[in-house]
Order: C-alpha cells, then sequence, then structure tokens
C-alpha cells in the first residue's frame, strides 16, 4: 500500500504521575490514505486530542509515547528529535485547532504570516511567496484576497480566520493534515462551508485528513472512514457508513442512540448508564464493560483489540463474551 | 390574538445596547453613538406546560432574550406579560461550571431558592427537600455535602435543575442547557428535562443553536436572525414545510446523521454585524430570492402565511 499517507501502530502514551503511570492512549492504531478522510470521534477526554498530538509531536510533557510506531508515507517519525520534528510539523504535516487565534499571531498581518511560512518551507522569493500566498487565501474561499493580506486577524470573523489557518497549514502542500475540532467554534452555516473546503481540499490536493472532534454528524458527511475512541483505545474503525447505520460496538450503539435526529421520531433518548472512567480507574478487560449490557466474563477478564477495521468487542469479534 | 392559556405573552420587545466608543474619544474623532440592536421587536407567546425554542446562530439575540424574559435586563421597549407568579421563573445556564458557587456545598445551592420562596423553611424540612430533589434529578443523596467541583458537567448540570427546581417553578428558562456536555450525557439531561416537565407541568423557554435538540425538545420553534424571529411554527409543520429562506438553509447545512450528504452547497455568506445591519430585509444580502422590495422594505413580523408566522416577502408573495 504506497498511498498510505498515516500509519500508526499500537500506540501507547503514558503520563508518569506521583501517584503511578497513567495509560492515556492504548494500542492505538490507524491508516490514512491519500485524499482520504479519516475521522477521530469521541467525548472528551476519549484520547481524540491526544492521538493527534502525538502524531504531530506535540504531546505535553510529561506525557511520553511509551509504545508502537507512527510513519509518515513510510518514515518513521515517532523516534525524530525536536528539531526534526519541527521540520516535518512545518513541512509534511500542517494542523489545524479549534480556536484560530492560537495558530495566528495576532501582529502580524495576515499576508506577511503567510510569506514568512511559505519561504521558512520552500526556496520561494518573497514575490513569488506572495503569489502563493494569495492563490491560497483564493483557494480557502477568503473574498477580495488582495485586500486581505494587509489585514490582522481580529479584522476576520472565525469562520475567515479558520479559513486563514487553513491556507497557512497549506503553505508547504503537506502529505497529511491534522485537524482538531476545526469547526466547533463556528455557527452550524459558517461549519459547513469549512467542512465543504476540507473535503474540496482533500480531492483536489490528495492530502491525507485526521479530522478529530466530537461531532458525529460532522464526520458522517465529511469523514470516509471514521475511528470511534472511549478511554483511550479504539473501540471501532470502518466506512463512515457502516459504522454510523451499522455499529458493532455497543458502545458505538449506545452513542448513536443518544443523538437526536433530525428526522426520527423518539419520545425518549437512547442512554448508556454512567459514565466514561477516568484514566485512573480504567477498569480490566474491555474498558466499556461496567456500562456495557452485553458484558460477559471474557469482557472483564481480557481486553478486545482491532488493529484494522471492525470492532473491538468479544461479543462482535468472536460472537461470545462468555 | 392572546391565547387563552398563554404563562407568557411578548410584544414588540426591543433591548438595545449602547455600544458607542468612550465619550471623549467620540469627541475627539468625531464618532457617532453606536447602537446595537440585540432584541429588534420581538412576539411571541407561550403555552402553559408546552415548551417553546428559540434557534439561531451565535449572537443573533437569544440570550438577551431569556434576560429579559427573567428580568435580568429591563427592555428597551415593549411588553413582556407573565401570567403567572413571578417568583416561579427559574433559570438554568449553559456553563455548568460557572453557575453553581463553588465555595457552597450543593446542598445549600439547592436549597438556596427554596429560602427565598419560603423564608420560614426550618433546617430539617430543607434538607429533606434537597434530599428528594437530588434523588429527582438522578444523584444522591449524600452529594449535597460535596462542593461542586467534585462532580463532572453532566451532574452539575442535574445539580442546576435540581437547584430550579427548588423554586418550585412554572416557568424554566433554559439558555443552551446542554451545549457544554457530551452527546451521550446530554442524552440523560434532556431525558431528565421532558420528564420533569411532564410530572410537574413546567413550561420551558427552551433556547438552543442545534436544530436537532431543539427538534426533540420544542412544541413550537422560532428561528431568530439578528435580533428578530423570522419564523415561527409548530415543529413538526419547521421540518416539514419551513417558509423562510433561512430557516431552510439553515435545516440544509445541519450535518444529518440519517441521511448525510457529502455534496450539500454551503450557505453562502456571513451574518452582518448587528451594530450596522443591512436595510430592508437583514437576511437579503445571503438570500437567493431577494429583490428590489427586500432590499429596502422590511419585511413584518406577523404575516401568517400558509399556516406559518413567518417575516419574508418570497413567502408572502408566493415566490417561494
Ligand atoms: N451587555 C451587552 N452590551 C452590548 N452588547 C451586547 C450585550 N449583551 C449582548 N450584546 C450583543 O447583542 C447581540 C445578541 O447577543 P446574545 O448574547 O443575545 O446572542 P445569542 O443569540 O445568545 O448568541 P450565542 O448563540 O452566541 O449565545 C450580540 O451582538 C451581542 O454582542
Ligand atoms: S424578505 Fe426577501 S430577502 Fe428577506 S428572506 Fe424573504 S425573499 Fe429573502
Ligand atoms: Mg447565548
Amino acid at each position: 500500500m504506497t498511498d498510505t499517507v498515516l500509519d500508526v501502530r499500537d500506540l501507547r502514551v503514558e503520563f508518569p504521575t506521583r501517584r503511578g503511570v497513567l495509560t492515556a492512549l492504548d494500542g492505538v492504531s490507524l491508516s490514512i490514505r491519500r485524499g482520504e478522510i479519516l475521522g477521530v470521534v469521541g467525548e472528551s477526554g476519549a484520547g481524540k486530542s491526544m492521538t493527534g498530538m502525538a502524531i504531530l509531536g506535540l504531546l505535553e510533557p510529561p506525557g511520553r509515547i511509551a509504545g508502537g510506531e507512527i510513519h509518515l508515507s513510510g518514515d518513521r517519525i515517532d523516534t525524530l528529535s525536536e528539531s526534526e520534528m519541527e521540520q516535518v510539523r512545518g513541512r509534511r504535516i500542517g494542523a489545524i485547532f479549534q480556536d484560530p487565534l492560537t495558530s495566528l499571531n495576532p501582529l502580524f498581518r495576515v499576508g506577511d504570516q503567510l510569506i514568512e511560512t511559505i519561504r521558512l518551507h520552500t526556496d520561494l522569493t518573497r514575490d513569488q511567496a506572495g503569489q502563493r500566498a494569495l492563490g491560497l487565501l483564493r483557494e480557502v474561499g477568503i473574498p477580495a484576497p488582495e485586500d486581505r493580506m494587509n489585514s490582522f486577524p481580529h479584522q476576520f470573523s472565525g469562520g475567515m480566520r479558520q479559513r486563514v489557518v487553513i491556507a497557512l497549514a497549506l503553505c508547504a502542500e503537506p502529505e497529511l493534515i491534522v485537524a482538531d475540532e476545526p469547526t466547533t467554534a463556528l455557527d452550524v452555516s459558517i461549519q459547513a462551508q469549512i467542512t465543504a473546503l476540507l473535503r474540496q481540499l482533500c480531492t483536489e490536493r490528495g492530502t491525507a485528513v485526521m479530522l478529530v472532534t466530537h461531532d458525529m454528524g460532522v464526520i458522517a458527511e465529511t469523514a470516509d472512514r471514521v475511528a470511534v475512541m472511549y478511554a483511550g483505545r479504539l473501540v471501532e474503525t470502518g466506512p463512515v457508513d457502516d459504522v454510523v447505520r451499522r455499529p458493532q460496538h455497543p458502545y458505538t450503539a449506545g452513542l448513536m442512540g443518544s443523538i437526536p435526529g433530525l428526522r426520527s421520531d423518539v419520545e425518549e433518548l437512547s442512554m448508556i448508564p454512567g459514565s466514561m472512567p477516568r484514566l485512573d480507574a480504567i477498569p480490566p478487560g474491555c474498558a466499556f464493560n461496567p456500562r456495557c449490557d452485553k458484558a460477559g466474563p471474557r469482557c472483564r477478564r481480557e481486553a478486545p483489540r482491532i488493529t484494522g477495521e471492525g470492532a473491538a468487542c468479544w461479543l462482535a469479534m468472536e460472537g461470545s463474551t462468555a | 390574538m392572546t391565547r387563552a392559556d398563554a404563562i407568557l405573552e411578548v410584544d414588540a420587545l426591543e433591548r438595545r445596547f449602547d455600544v458607542s466608543a468612550p465619550w471623549l474619544n467620540r469627541l475627539l474623532e468625531n464618532k457617532p453613538r453606536r447602537v446595537l440592536r440585540a432584541v429588534d421587536g420581538v412576539d411571541f407567546q407561550i403555552e402553559r406546560g408546552k415548551t417553546l425554542a428559540l434557534v439561531g446562530e451565535s449572537g443573533c439575540g437569544k440570550s438577551t432574550i431569556a434576560k429579559l424574559v427573567t428580568g435580568l435586563h429591563p427592555p428597551s421597549d415593549g411588553a413582556i406579560r407573565f401570567h403567572g407568579d413571578r417568583d416561579r421563573v427559574q433559570m438554568i445556564f449553559q456553563d455548568p461550571y460557572a453557575s453553581l458557587n463553588p465555595r457552597w456545598r450543593v446542598g445549600r445551592i439547592i436549597a438556596e431558592p427554596l429560602r427565598t420562596l419560603r423564608p420560614e423553611t426550618t433546617d430539617a424540612e430543607a434538607e429533606a427537600r434537597v434530599a428528594e430533589l437530588l434523588g429527582i434529578v438522578g444523584l444522591s443523596p449524600t452529594d449535597a455535602v460535596k462542593y461542586p467541583h467534585a462532580f463532572s458537567g453532566g451532574q452539575r448540570q442535574r445539580i442546576s435543575i435540581a437547584r430550579a427546581l427548588a423554586g418550585e417553578p412554572e416557568f424554566l428558562v433554559c439558555d443552551e442547557p446542554t451545549s457544554a456536555l457530551d452527546v451521550s450525557v446530554q442524552a440523560q439531561v434532556l431525558n431528565l428535562m421532558k420528564r420533569l416537565q411532564r410530572e410537574f407541568g413546567l413550561t420551558y423557554l427552551f433556547i438552543s443553536h442545534d436544530l436537532s435538540v431543539v427538534r426533540h425538545m420544542a412544541d413550537e420553534i422560532a428561528v431568530m436572525y439578528l435580533g428578530r424571529i423570522v419564523e415561527m411554527q409548530p415543529t413538526a409543520d419547521l421540518f416539514a414545510n419551513p417558509l423562510h429562506p433561512y430557516t431552510r438553509m439553515l435545516l440544509d447545512t445541519i450535518p444529518d446523521l440519517e441521511r448525510p450528504n457529502r455534496n450539500r452547497s454551503p450557505m453562502r455568506g456571513e451574518v452582518p454585524s448587528p451594530i450596522a445591519p443591512p436595510p430592508g430585509c437583514s437576511f437579503h444580502p445571503r438570500c437567493p430570492l431577494a429583490n428590489d422590495r427586500c432590499r429596502t422594505e422590511r419585511p413584518s413580523r406577523t404575516e401568517h402565511v400558509m399556516g406559518g408566522r413567518v417575516a419574508c416577502f418570497a413567502a408572502e408573495e408566493g415566490r417561494i
């Protein structure tokens, strides 16, 4: 599979604390191909942003990768030094975060920020970089880009700022874009504009996109495949239509049922009893077993795992939880 | 068109904010006063025991209406008539972290509205009532001695609901009560709110930007744009037959789990500044049906067209 851009194998992230080592990510395996959008979905604390940060090499110390491998187009990147990783982040992986202001410098004009970033990662002259910056602003749908090159970030609306951040992420034509809740802070009508833009870039440029979000609706309409996370583990991966329509994992099924629909009428939303465990209280076996109405003895003993597509559930994998 | 069983009637409600630069700057730079019409001529009624939802994008005036109805802001113009006990109005806020006093134990937080309502309540009575309320919202009576920080977002929102119930409300204003919560926790809170409405005959003014949540909760929906209600219809009708172009576009842009559409065309443009709203119909710069009349004349807010209430010339003229 030569067109695999991102390949994460059995990733484990740990946080040493005074009270012992917390396992924040355990056995996470993902891959994304050229021109594909992988949605990573889960509730707060499930580890979706942590996965993105680990790939970007931006884990907050004392967090560290304690196991597994991360490959970018065949090159192993989890073992690179800080400065080598900085190169990779600018050139080969672009990042988009929820708050566009974290990626923009409030003191510099938008055009200058783009030109600087382009020149840092390419051999273009200032004029050429200016042309490319203008082209990028146009590509991400900024109206009258010639005029907006001289504007400061605070002169843009939230949606326009996020477009600028996307342009910034595209400066060096990266192979992969990690987008962490890129639409969460935006209004619905603007959300749709940004997800449409991500899809367009993905198709036209062949960029691989990892779209991290808590919003299943955004995933359903934007992603090609989806990975569902729970308590730092992967519970289910597959083509987005299959996972949305025929979830195999009881957690995914419960999650889908708890979302009010735009069409279907139900008086009561389905509820998953209890709440997601904290990192220091993850039960042995399947992390979901105390909340699962299908749990059997094996679920309390042994953790089910997936490395490719499917559901990490004994019932789905073996047909029995005994 | 007053409804006999209306608990709340709002007529031509306006709230303006002065957002001018400071006086000296205005003088030196010769800048005019600037007024923001956060709520610009809004009418609605809510029937006793029912849920009216306000939906719309950020800044359209939803929270301002909540604050006007609960008396946190005085109106600049118009009338709010409450046919009930003014003391029996309670509010639930979006942020379950900011809305609970971190230095008070949960028991004291929940008992506060009760003590306001019935100052003669003894400690023993208050304690028993708090235990009962904690049970009603699915928490444990032993939680009364804990502080808010010991609870998750969803649990805190249950505490907010218990506090609201302690005031024996008839009417609850809920401003984005589940927007800060995960979907599975949101489901727990929404189910709880529906159950309480049935059991205690509560009336809700339910504010949300999430149309699928609103569809689940509301009997009637008012869609807002730039400080005005542009359309108001019973929930099923609004979804089956949206009349205003803005409502139609909103419904079109909402990601749909049951029928995902990868190729939908996003709504063009952005919400204009409320300080200088476009003349005529304020939606006209984004509207595919706008004509010259829309650019100069302001559509009336009380027009009844095709069974719904909608402020749009295209609907009125049958061009839709
Ligand atoms: N105290 C105030 N002073 C000045 N302007 C205000 C004040 N309160 C609200 N506004 C303005 O009034 C408009 C309506 O605000 P409001 O908070 O009611 O919107 P909203 O619909 O609740 O938005 P959101 O979905 O973001 O909560 C906005 O433009 C806001 O900036
Ligand atoms: S009044 Fe005119 S501009 Fe406004 S929504 Fe209707 S058709 Fe569009
Ligand atoms: Mg608000």
